[in-house]
């Protein structure tokens, strides 16, 4: 291409949530003007998940589609002579026209996400394009039986975390008693760090809208919800247009293509509560109540919604479902391993070089992903864990590396594989302080109505809270330990059932960390303040005295343009001095 | 629970907005809609709601003090949720957090006095690969925060 004059036709610019804070409306901006002067169309895209390289552009013309990943709108100006010349930018491209150059992505298996950052999410046309909707006019020629037994032969598993085989499920909910029946599906997406199926939706809707059509018709349903959390107004207004135009195209509707098959969809939104992404919650908080769960049985598959028979799966769930049809169930069952089909989209963060969203099959290493894709450590620290499955999941340590991500390998851990949320811990997490963090997040967010969970999990919170404090002696962690089993046991839904699991999984595969807390009074990672000093560094401070002004008990000194120091016994650990240093001088050890 | 009066003018604006959700378990879709436009549930809106639609006003108090996305109190111009999730915790949000506090005098849950800003926290705003992240009320997220990118993104809402 280099030297030649390209023929640019449209250039579409990575949207997402995230692709938006990287600062990609601005890229946008500054190709529309381009845009104007030059005649060619900007579009926008999903995410194609890698995160770390945004904002991401794709460019298209007669010469095929190249990306580009870490633009600035200065920089795309000054480059925009070169671009037109066919000379990229080297060090920006990520797609070349033929080749993936970043493994971050060759490493993938994309079926879940097949389109995303590739097509744009509010044209339906291009999703026709990619046979968008040729999965429901295949399935509208079968018999519903024919797609239940298709579903449950390709293996699929709910990817929303407890791994129900989707097939089983609809089938129960078809041979519920009953006249009405609904599909829901569950898009709050609660576990924090956890953005698939924000990705998905932003990037893709049309791919979980033609999933729940179909599993309409499978289940005989003629109504269906999404329920989206509040804190996604993107990917609420995506769907939105979505439906819209799915409508207009009689994929939704009455008498879908002809057919004798109707079905609609209505979006409601979340209003903020971890707990409605479990089922039963889900379904009282669409009937627009308190989002409490309840014991099952009932399932939802015999009384769900207003007491309807309904069918509830993740928004990955449904985005298979297209694929599945239209490739065929032997070709998905035959990714993956024995116990765990098809492939698993994860959502990578934290200390780990490249961010993003990661689609693999079934039975890759937690260490392929993490550092043959994921690039290893930031900084070039050193691992220490990886927490999966969010608050119900667990934090496995290096030794458990080679553990194949699929729903049994990872159950016996200690972990789950939970809905896809997956953070990589370094030397400067404190495991102890990770335990607290999500019985912190589970005491706000347990709903409060079994005792287990309510104050069982507060209890637990306590004496961690001491622990971090170096108040808790050694002999009362095995008393911690106990009432997580309880827990676990005895709360009513999977909230509070799974919500010892971090506790759990740091006791075993770290309780050295433990340890030192309770005898050594010592937090090794310097995280937990009750038992750190704070530290200036003296190479690095330059005697600015901004420390000093915001000291409140006068802890810090030391002569102007020289040097301070803090007086331990003065210091209160309030952090003023560490959050306020303009040189990032102060520690904690 | 804040009080506001309530004028004639806005009864009528209420009236409306309370007759687009009719149907079927449209409370919490409704409520979002008048927070939405209100900035917070008052008692009044919330009696007044109590009255047209027929539900004991204990039921909608259940309601709005459940998901945390509803606020009983006047909020400020600007509301500032900054993420508490796993991967902003691991990496340095306690500290965007505190620095937050400093800088506007104000703990978690709490408004300004000028009614300038509130400070809420988030648990996860699916920005995860860009962490730490906050949101200034549905602006974009801020990516990669830091204390000195704090103080200044409050001083430039200070002077807008
Ligand atoms: C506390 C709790 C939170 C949950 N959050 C979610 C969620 O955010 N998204 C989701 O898809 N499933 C979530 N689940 C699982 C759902 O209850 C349900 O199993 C799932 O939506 C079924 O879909 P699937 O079969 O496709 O996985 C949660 C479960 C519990 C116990
Ligand atoms: S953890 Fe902060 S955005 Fe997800």
């Amino acid at each position: 291409m280099a030297g030649t004059k390209l023929k640019i036709k449209k250039v579409k610019v990575g949207l997402g949530t995230c692709g938006i804070a990287a600062g990609a409306s601005q890229v946008y901006q500054e190709l529309e003007s381009l845009g104007k002067k030059e005649g060619f169309e900007v579009g926008k895209v999903g995410c194609l998940g890698l995160c770390y390289r945004e904002p991401l552009i794709n460019i298209e013309g007669s010469f095929g589609r190249v990306v580009l990943g870490d633009i600035s709108p200065s920089e795309l100006k000054g480059a925009w002579e070169d671009i037109k010349n066919g000379y990229f930018p080297e060090e920006k491209i990520i797609f070349d026209g033929q080749n993936y150059r970043d493994n971050f992505i060759t490493r993938q298996k994309r079926i879940v996400l097949r389109n995303v950052g590739l097509i744009d999410p509010e044209d339906i046309e291009e999703y026709l394009a990619c046979n968008g909707y040729k999965g429901l006019e295949r399935v509208l020629t079968w018999e519903p039986e024919k797609v239940l037994t298709e579903v449950e032969k390709s293996g699929l598993r709910g990817r929303g975390g407890a791994g129900f085989p989707t097939g089983l499920k609809w089938k129960l909910t078809r041979a519920a008693p009953g006249d009405t029946k609904y599909i829901i599906c569950n898009a709050d997406e609660g576990d924090p760090g956890a953005f698939m199926d924000r990705s998905i939706l932003e990037g893709d809707p049309h791919s979980v809208v033609e999933g729940m059509i179909i599993a309409g018709y499978a289940v005989g349903a003629s109504e269906g919800y999404i329920y989206v959390r509040a804190e996604y107004p993107l990917a609420v207004k995506r769907i939105e247009k979505a439906l819209k135009q799915a409508e207009k195209k009689g994929f939704l509707g009455e008498n879908i293509l002809g057919s004798k098959f109707s079905f609609k969809i209505k979006i409601k939104e979340g209003a903020g509560a971890f707990v409605c992404g479990e089922e039963t919650a889900l379904i009282a908080s669409i009937e627009g109540k308190r989002g409490m769960p309840r014991l099952r049985p009932p399932f939802p598959a015999n009384r769900g919604l207003w007491g309807k028979p309904t069918s509830i799966n993740n928004v990955e769930t449904f985005a298979n479902i297209p694929w599945i049809i239209l490739h065929g169930a032997e070709e998905f069952a035959s990714i993956g391993t024995e116990d765990s089909k098809g492939t698993k989209v994860f959502a990578l963060a934290g200390r780990v070089k490249k961010t993003g969203l990661v689609e693999v099959p079934m039975g890759t290493s937690l260490k392929e992903i993490i550092f043959d894709i994921g690039g290893g450590i930031k900084e070039d620290k050193k691992f220490k864990a990886v927490q999966i499955g969010g608050p119900s999941g667990g934090c496995l340590p290096d030794k458990l590396l080679e553990t194949p991500v699929e729903y049994r390998a990872l159950t016996e851990t200690g972990a789950i594989m939970g809905s896809g949320g997956m953070i990589v811990l370094d030397e400067t997490s404190c495991m102890v302080d990770l335990a607290r963090y999500f019985l912190t997040f589970i005491q706000s967010e347990s709903c409060g109505k079994c005792v287990p969970c309510r104050v069982g999990t507060k209890r637990m919170l306590e004496m961690l809270n001491r622990l971090t404090e170096g108040e808790l002696s050694s002999e009362e962690i095995p008393k911690l330990e106990a009432l997580a089993h309880v827990v676990r046991t005895a709360s009513l839904c999977g909230l509070g059932q799974t919500a010892p699991n971090p506790v759990l999984t740091t006791l075993k595969y770290f309780f050295s960390e433990y340890d030192m807390h309770a005898k050594e009074k010592r937090c090794p990672a310097g995280v937990c303040t009750g038992l750190t000093t704070f530290v200036i560094n003296e190479k690095v401070c330059t005697g600015c005295g901004i420390c000093v002004k915001h000291c409140v008990v006068k802890a810090i000194s030391g002569e102007k343009k020289k040097p301070h120091r803090i007086d331990v016994e003065k210091c209160v650990k309030c952090g003023l001095c560490l959050i306020n240093c303009p040189f990032d001088a102060i520690y904690k050890v | 629970m804040g009080e506001e009066k309530i004028t004639a003018k806005k009864r009528e604006q209420l009236k409306k907005t309370i007759a687009r959700f009719s149907g079927q378990g449209e409370v919490i879709a409704l409520l979002l809609a008048i927070q939405r436009e209100e900035g917070f549930l008052s008692r009044s809106v919330l009696e007044q709601i109590s009255e047209e639609k027929n539900i004991p006003l204990s039921e909608l108090y259940g309601v709005a003090t459940f998901y945390s996305q509803f606020s009983l109190h006047p909020r400020g111009k600007y509301v500032i949720r900054v993420c508490q999730g796993t991967a902003c915790h691991v990496q340095g949000a306690t500290k965007i957090a505190e620095s937050l506090k400093q800088e506007l005098g104000i703990g978690e849950g709490e408004t300004t006095h000028d009614r300038m800003f509130t400070l809420e926290y988030v648990n996860c705003l699916g920005c995860c690969s860009l962490a730490p992240v906050l949101v200034v009320n549905d602006l974009g997220v801020q990516a990669k925060m830091t204390s000195a990118k704090v103080r200044k993104l409050v001083r430039e809402l200070r002077r807008r």
